[in-house]
């Protein structure tokens, strides 16, 4: 058991400064020791940003050193037509229940924001405890809108199997995280050479999920947390091994992933949904990337049990700026917010035009919040 | 909405914990932990449910990991690292040892 002021303690240990400073070093030199630039991995994960922003990790990198961020922020990659589906129902009538941060994020007419503006019911919850909550307390339908990856989806396995009221379903447009990065590791332009993968999806998948990965792509995965600390050396592992040449699945994470992951979560998860191939926005169609109800669950399935309207949406014409938006490209970690030409312009936190400048897990809206880097370069530019 | 938090248990009922997460108070579920979860102990929280506890002795392990990857560099010219090292040590007794378990 740890007192408060050994948690404290401990908190410090993963920001300590001078052991910060090492791992920065390490990293200068080994990267430096690869003898070429630049050199490119990328994690998968909106906690990684995050860290990687607030902390200012970005800046104290090695220069040869291009940490990307992939496909790892839920609802940049919660697709248009699974927005669609929210939207449809919304504006039908049936009273929606979604995660905070899917409020504004763009369809192909408009958000659920737009929707709930509209007059249609929209509810934001914290957790799908809370939306099952709501069903109880009224006669009304219930449509939770799940998004996010498994470790969301095991919240709402949890409460599928508990057995919600009736008047409560799910439209689920849940995402498995693993069959992502095989696409990822596969595009044909791609210069990753290594992943970081992220800790809190293998907390649940466990890491043992990454060797057939490994040794499919013979690209390394280094399994780390998201304390600033743990960035670094999760870097750090990574660019040993790329410079090793073992490509191997290594754990820098172990106070929270272990091999086999969360067993009984994994039943759970898997006892409600099966993966099913679908698109990821701005990535691909990701084979078994999905996840949607099993067939026993048919009953609690918002697809199958409402008729979901997608053609009452278009009336309205698309917005033409959509067509210049690069998250796709951002997401594949071929591009970076910056060479986009509505980062910071057009496209701002309060008025989106693409998905990743909606979440707090967005590459776009971290680099926006945090003060991206055009300030920086500009400040650089001025004042050599 | 995947953003983990870790908090502390305060109260056990069912399979509902009350946790604080830095003085903020918030009841969290128990349903997909894989482990028994008592008062004392850290959880990491996602949307309301706990995915895993957090046993102190492992946080400890890690940094451990941290350790090795720095004594690794096997430079002793590198004062940085001799001084994270010293640092390290000078943490207290059992810091690291109580942690030499395999990971």
């Amino acid at each position: 058991m740890t007192s408060p002021s050994e948690r404290d303690a401990l908190q410090l240990k993963f920001r300590d400064p001078e052991r910060g400073k090492a791992l920065v070093e390490k990293l200068a030199h080994l990267t430096e020791s690869l003898g070429r630039s630049p050199v490119a991995v990328m994690h998968v994960c909106g906690s990684h940003e995050q860290a990687i922003a607030r902390f200012g990790l970005r800046h104290v990198f090695p220069k040869a050193l291009d940490v990307i961020m992939g496909p790892g922020c839920p609802v940049c990659i919660t697709d248009v037509p699974e927005v669609d589906e929210g939207v449809a129902l919304a504006q039908q009538g049936v009273r929606v229940a979604t995660y905070g941060d899917m409020l504004k994020v763009p369809g192909s007419a408009g958000s659920l924001a737009d929707a709930r503006a509209g007059g249609a019911k929209v509810d934001i919850v914290y957790s799908v405890s809370q939306a099952v909550e709501l069903a109880q307390k009224t006669n009304e339908e219930i449509v939770f809108f799940a998004t996010g990856f498994e470790t969301t989806a095991v919240a709402t396995a949890a409460e599928i199997l508990r057995g919600p009221p009736p008047n409560f379903s799910v439209l689920s447009a849940h995402k498995y995280i693993p069959p992502v990065m095989e696409i990822v590791a596969e595009m044909p332009d791609t210069r990753v050479e290594g992943f970081l993968a992220a800790g809190h999806a293998a907390t649940i998948t466990g890491w043992g999920v990454f060797e057939a990965f490994v040794e499919r792509h013979h690209l390394p995965v280094v399994v780390a947390g998201f304390e600033p600390l743990d960035v670094l050396a999760g870097l750090v592992r990574l660019v040993e091994l790329i410079h090793d040449k073992t490509p191997k699945v290594d754990n820098m994470y172990p106070r929270c992933v272990s091999r086999e992951g969360n067993v009984v979560a994994q039943q759970q998860l898997w006892q409600v949904f099966r993966p099913l191939g679908g698109r990821w926005r701005g990535i691909a169609h990701v084979p078994n990337g999905n996840l949607r109800l099993r067939d026993e669950w048919a009953h609690l399935d918002a697809r199958r049990r409402f008729h979901i309207d997608l053609a009452r949406l278009w009336t309205f014409a698309p917005p033409t700026l959509v067509q210049h938006c690069i998250c796709g490209d951002i997401m594949a970690g071929l591009k970076s917010p910056t060479d986009c030409s509505l980062f910071g312009k057009e496209c701002l936190p309060d008025t989106p035009v693409g998905a990743c400048m909606v979440s707090s897990e967005g590459t776009c809206k971290i680099w926006h919040q945090y003060g991206g880097h055009p300030e920086l370069t500009r400040a650089v530019e001025v004042n050599p | 909405m995947c953003l983990g938090v870790p908090g502390k248990v305060l109260e056990v009922d069912g399979l509902v914990a009350s946790v604080d997460f830095w003085g903020v108070r918030k009841q969290v579920r128990l349903d997909v932990v894989d482990a028994p979860v008592a008062p004392g102990d850290y959880v990491l929280n996602h949307v309301g449910f706990a995915i895993r506890r957090i046993p102190a002795e492992e946080g400890l392990a890690t940094l451990k990991l941290y350790h090795d990857l720095l004594r690794k560099q096997g430079e002793e010219d590198d004062l940085m690292a001799a001084d994270v090292r010293a640092e390290i040590e000078a943490a207290g007794p059992g810091w690291w040892r109580d942690c030499d378990k395999p990971l």
